[in-house]
């Protein structure tokens, strides 16, 4: 379909901002007014919806259907915290009103914090960082933190990472200034706590982990991992994108873990938005409570307050205190739930363990145990009889109404297909998805054709990403279209049949 | 619980299928030691109802915008939201996607961010953007990364009239990425480009802010020249609602520009969600950190759009990413682009000269002492007000007029400085109402 720019006609118009007679004019230096207007699109409003609601068409989210997307725990987003976050006296609170002037909104972040102590078992909370990866730079700039108070910081220049581990775990180390050491998974999906003891000295800072793991699986070994390192007098960190699998059934804090990220768009339904936005606050033990980053939201007496001046703080990681809107949207979920979270992540694990007993015979089981809430595949065998990969049945998957699972991660499982059902599912969602990848592992077998050209149902059909990297084209470009000639508007249907 | 659909005989059925009989045996990976055997203490769940009421009890003890006429800006602006930016985000299929991992299913938000990449260059005068960063704090140290690897030089300046936020979020970055900075001060609300030629002498990159914190209209081109001069990287920090009448710092050879996108469609919200824009030209492309939208065909030779240039980020290379983020801003970005596409050039080029207008309104009829006289200023302006700064706020939110931000909570020294905000949403007689409330209040 046409981009925006491209229905563009000079001088047409959407809104019209407001205008008031007699003030002075507008004043500015010749050398700094703009010379040359943005070419931003020229619309008027009814063809900016339709342009607008016609993309929309062409994208598919959990309102659309089941998207078992491993990692990313894609749960129902509740309409009613749209409804709630669009309250006045939230969405149009400017972050800079003074403290009596902001208690509901600082009353219901204390609350939020307060809640995401009891759940991950710690003792502080930092609702400030922005998303997952942003939580785990923080956490480890409270590690530096930490150290260099106790004059260690020199010394401990390394974080253990298993190899399941998500791309930014990795990637959170090197900016934070820390050196990678990577420890090995054992045969049953746990961290090798032999190759684990030869990692873990008065050089190492502290281990990053997710628990359960990306592959789905607890660890059995978390006690003697937690010694390790507490041994050491390395600290641990908790990536909580998992965090959805053990809510109510076993706390990081009271696994050994010292900081947590929670993420609350994976767990507490904060909607994902096609990409963002996200929230990552941080939980840690009481003696890292003095270097969280600042403001830190109060309780004093019944009011409620910012604390800005904190001496061992590490600073700030992003502006004010955090993505308001995902507090409200993630504490409305978790009212709704009171201590029944446990319910939900029981009904999340019992859903992610029916469909792995359903698929074990059509697809490979790398680590054969019960699984948490999500579990790893893999196309191994349809590849090498069939010539089918991951990426195929993914693609195929899609028509049969599925958004595919994730794909080639963890690492460590050829061809995987990682997959993450969610509490919010029924039984019969489950059912069909069973029957869909039942189905395409006999194509595979049968017509292998009609699996390797899928998907013939969609918007597009496969995209080519090579070609994209390549000569990247990033931004439309004016220079190589007639500008201001709209060409004749032929109907275009929204998918192919 | 309505979010959960199994009945007791699915459970049943489920459990028997798996081969346990409760549930908890699911569990029994989990060692005994880190169990957790009572219930969780949090309070009894709600219902929708009762939901709604107990947040709406929270959200009327705030005093919002539509509560109290407010003249607040530095750094969040009280912008107009048209109402299609709220309809299209309510669109389930945008609302509640993940990132657009799977291009066949994700056409609609991959050309939409595409369009927002093509809206902010056409903006910035750059020829890259990226697909949004956290906020307009986080941008900032993401162009010092940019930097760092660029010049292979490690020392950032950033100009103290540059928000005290963004400053503080780079300092806080700065440590894991090596760097050092180095903050050179404003003189009479600007920044001199004589004293930022010393300091930006082997630097990786210059922050400054256009229009800066106290809403003067800096140098701007005379601080991207000196940038340049010293071998560093230009940065400008702007504001996307002021880029219809100021010129775009790719026009005055800035190499990177990067700015809070809250004002353009997304509500303040108490500080967030946002996003942040980071634009810089093609050399920089493979140095970019996050997301990035890309064009190209599909098997049929048919135009589609696909996440791009991914070896640059965390999933692929890991440890050697441009950067951590995955997460984004993509929903309040998208907003942006559905409020930059109902002003078009007009309407942002007229919200600008509105905004510039009421604000020489307002200084004019405020009659207090302005705290740069000699300094031209866009939207935002600082006056003094005879005493306290903190002390008028409080005296004033007493009428029903919030008037504005104390700067002595960032600049000290500037105690009795007020920094006052006007949008095009606040008419000739709100600003008449804040003259008078300041009459009463100031000294």
């Amino acid at each position: 379909m046409k981009l925006i720019y491209e229905k563009s006609q000079p001088g047409r118009r959407g809104g019209e901002p407001p205008c008031y007679e007699s003030l002075p004019q507008a004043d500015v230096p010749e050398e700094l007014r703009r010379a040359e207007p943005p070419r931003l699109p020229e619309l008027a409003e009814p063809e900016i919806l339709r342009h607008f609601t016609e993309l929309s068409t062409r994208n598919f989210g959990i309102d659309t259907g089941f998207y078992p997307l491993g990692s990313c725990t894609m749960k129902y987003n509740p309409r009613i915290n749209e409804r709630l976050v669009s309250l006045p006296g939230f969405a149009h609170l400017h972050p800079l009103q003074e403290e009596d002037g902001a208690q509901g909104a600082l009353e219901l972040m204390w609350r939020l914090q307060e809640i995401l102590a009891e759940v991950t078992g710690l003792h502080a909370v930092s609702l400030q960082p922005a998303a997952g990866s942003q939580g785990e730079l923080t956490g480890l700039m409270l590690m530096h933190a930490y150290f260099a108070d106790r004059g260690e910081d020199e010394q401990r220049r390394k974080i253990v990472i298993p190899d399941t581990a998500h791309g930014t775990n990795p990637a959170s180390v090197t900016m934070a200034g820390y050196e990678l050491t990577p420890v090995r998974t054992d045969a049953r999906g746990n961290i090798d706590v032999d190759d684990l003891r030869d990692k873990v000295d008065g050089h190492t800072a502290g281990l990053m982990l997710t628990n359960p793991s990306t592959l789905g699986l607890f660890d059995e070994n978390i006690e003697e991992i937690t010694r390790t390192f507490h041994r050491a007098g390395a600290l641990m960190y908790y990536d909580g994108a998992n965090l959805n699998a053990v809510c109510g059934i076993s706390r990081p804090g009271d696994m050994g873990f010292d900081i947590v990220h929670i993420n609350l768009h994976k767990t507490f339904s904060q909607p994902h938005g096609g990409g963002g936005p996200g929230g990552g606050p941080i939980a840690v033990r009481d003696m890292l409570e003095p270097f969280l980053p600042v403001p830190v939201v109060l309780r004093v007496g019944d009011a409620f307050r910012l604390e800005h001046d904190r001496p061992k703080s590490i600073g700030k990681v992003r502006g004010f205190t955090g993505p308001f809107g995902v507090f409200v949207r993630s504490y409305a979920y978790i009212r709704t739930y009171g201590p029944r979270l446990r319910e939900m992540s029981e009904v999340a694990v019992l859903n992610a363990n029916y469909l792995l007993e359903r698929l074990r015979d059509e697809y490979d089981v790398p680590f054969d145990r019960l699984c948490m809430h999500e579990f790893v595949l893999s196309a191994r065998t349809l590849k090498r009889e069939h010539g089918i990969t991951a990426t195929d049945v993914a693609k195929r998957l899609m028509d049969y109404g599925f958004h595919p699972p994730t794909i080639y991660f963890p690492l460590v499982v050829p061809e995987a297909l990682m997959i993450e059902p969610t509490e919010t599912e029924p039984k019969e969602t489950l059912d069909a998805f069973v029957d869909a990848m039942v189905a395409i592992a006999r194509e595979a077998a049968g017509e292998p054709e009609t699996v390797k050209n899928a998907p013939t149902s969609r918007p597009v059909r496969r995209v080519d990403e090579v070609k994209a990297a390549k000569q990247p084209v990033v931004r439309y470009l004016f220079e190589e279209h007639p500008t201001g000639q709209a060409e004749t508007v032929t109907p275009e249907p929204l998918a192919r049949p | 619980m309505s979010y959960l659909s199994l009945t007791d005989a699915d459970r049943e059925a489920m459990l028997a299928a798996i081969g346990v009989d409760t549930v908890d045996e699911l569990f029994r990976d989990i060692p005994a030691g880190v169990r957790f055997e009572r219930e969780l203490d949090l309070e009894p769940p709600l219902g929708e109802a009762e939901l709604q009421r107990h947040l709406e009890e929270l959200a009327a003890r705030n005093f919002d915008t539509t509560r109290e006429l407010s003249f607040l800006g530095a750094g969040v602006y009280d912008h107009y939201v048209p109402a299609i930016a709220d309809a299209v985000l309510q669109r389930g299929e945008f609302l509640t996607a993940y990132t657009p991992y799977q291009p066949e299913m994700s056409q609609g938000v991959l050309q939409a961010i595409f369009e927002y990449q093509t809206a902010i260059c056409e903006l910035t005068g750059m020829d890259v953007s990226n697909a949004s960063g956290y906020d307009g704090t986080t941008v900032a140290a993401d162009a010092c990364f940019i930097a760092k690897h660029a010049t292979g030089r490690s020392k950032i300046v950033v100009t103290e009239a540059t928000n005290p936020q963004v400053r503080q979020v780079v300092k806080t970055y700065a440590p894991g990425f090596g760097l050092e900075v180095v903050e050179v001060p404003h003189r009479g609300g600007a920044t001199d480009p004589d004293e930022l030629a010393g300091a930006a002498n082997d630097a990786a990159a210059v922050i400054f802010q256009q229009p800066n914190f106290f809403g003067v209209l800096e140098p701007a081109p005379e601080l991207a020249a000196t940038a340049n001069d010293a071998g560093a990287l230009a940065v400008a920090h702007v504001d996307p609602m002021s880029l219809g009448v100021l010129e775009a710092p790719g026009a005055y050879g800035c190499a990177i520009a990067i700015g809070e996108g809250q004002g353009t469609g997304n509500y303040p919200s108490f500080g967030g969600p946002h996003y942040g824009f980071l634009a810089a030209r093609n050399e920089f492309i493979r140095r970019m950190p996050g997301r990035i939208i890309g064009e190209t065909t599909d098997l049929d030779g048919e135009r589609a759009y696909v996440l791009t240039l991914q070896t640059r980020e965390q999933h692929i290379r890991r440890e050697k990413a441009t950067s951590n983020i995955t997460t984004n801003q993509t929903l309040l970005a998208l907003q942006g682009l559905v409020a930059l596409s109902w002003l078009g050039p007009q309407g942002l080029r007229e919200v600008g000269e509105t905004c510039m207008s009421l604000a020489a309104y307002a200084q004019e009829k405020i009659g207090l002492e302005l705290l740069f006289p000699e300094r031209t200023t866009f939207k935002e302006f600082g006056v003094r007000v005879g005493r306290s700064a903190r002390d008028v706020v409080r005296d004033a939110r007493a009428h029903g007029v919030h008037p504005g931000y104390a700067l002595g909570r960032d600049y000290p020294g500037l105690d009795d400085a007020l920094l006052v905000c006007v949008t095009e949403k606040r008419s000739p007689a709100d600003i008449d109402r804040l003259a008078d409330v300041l009459r009463q209040v100031a000294a």
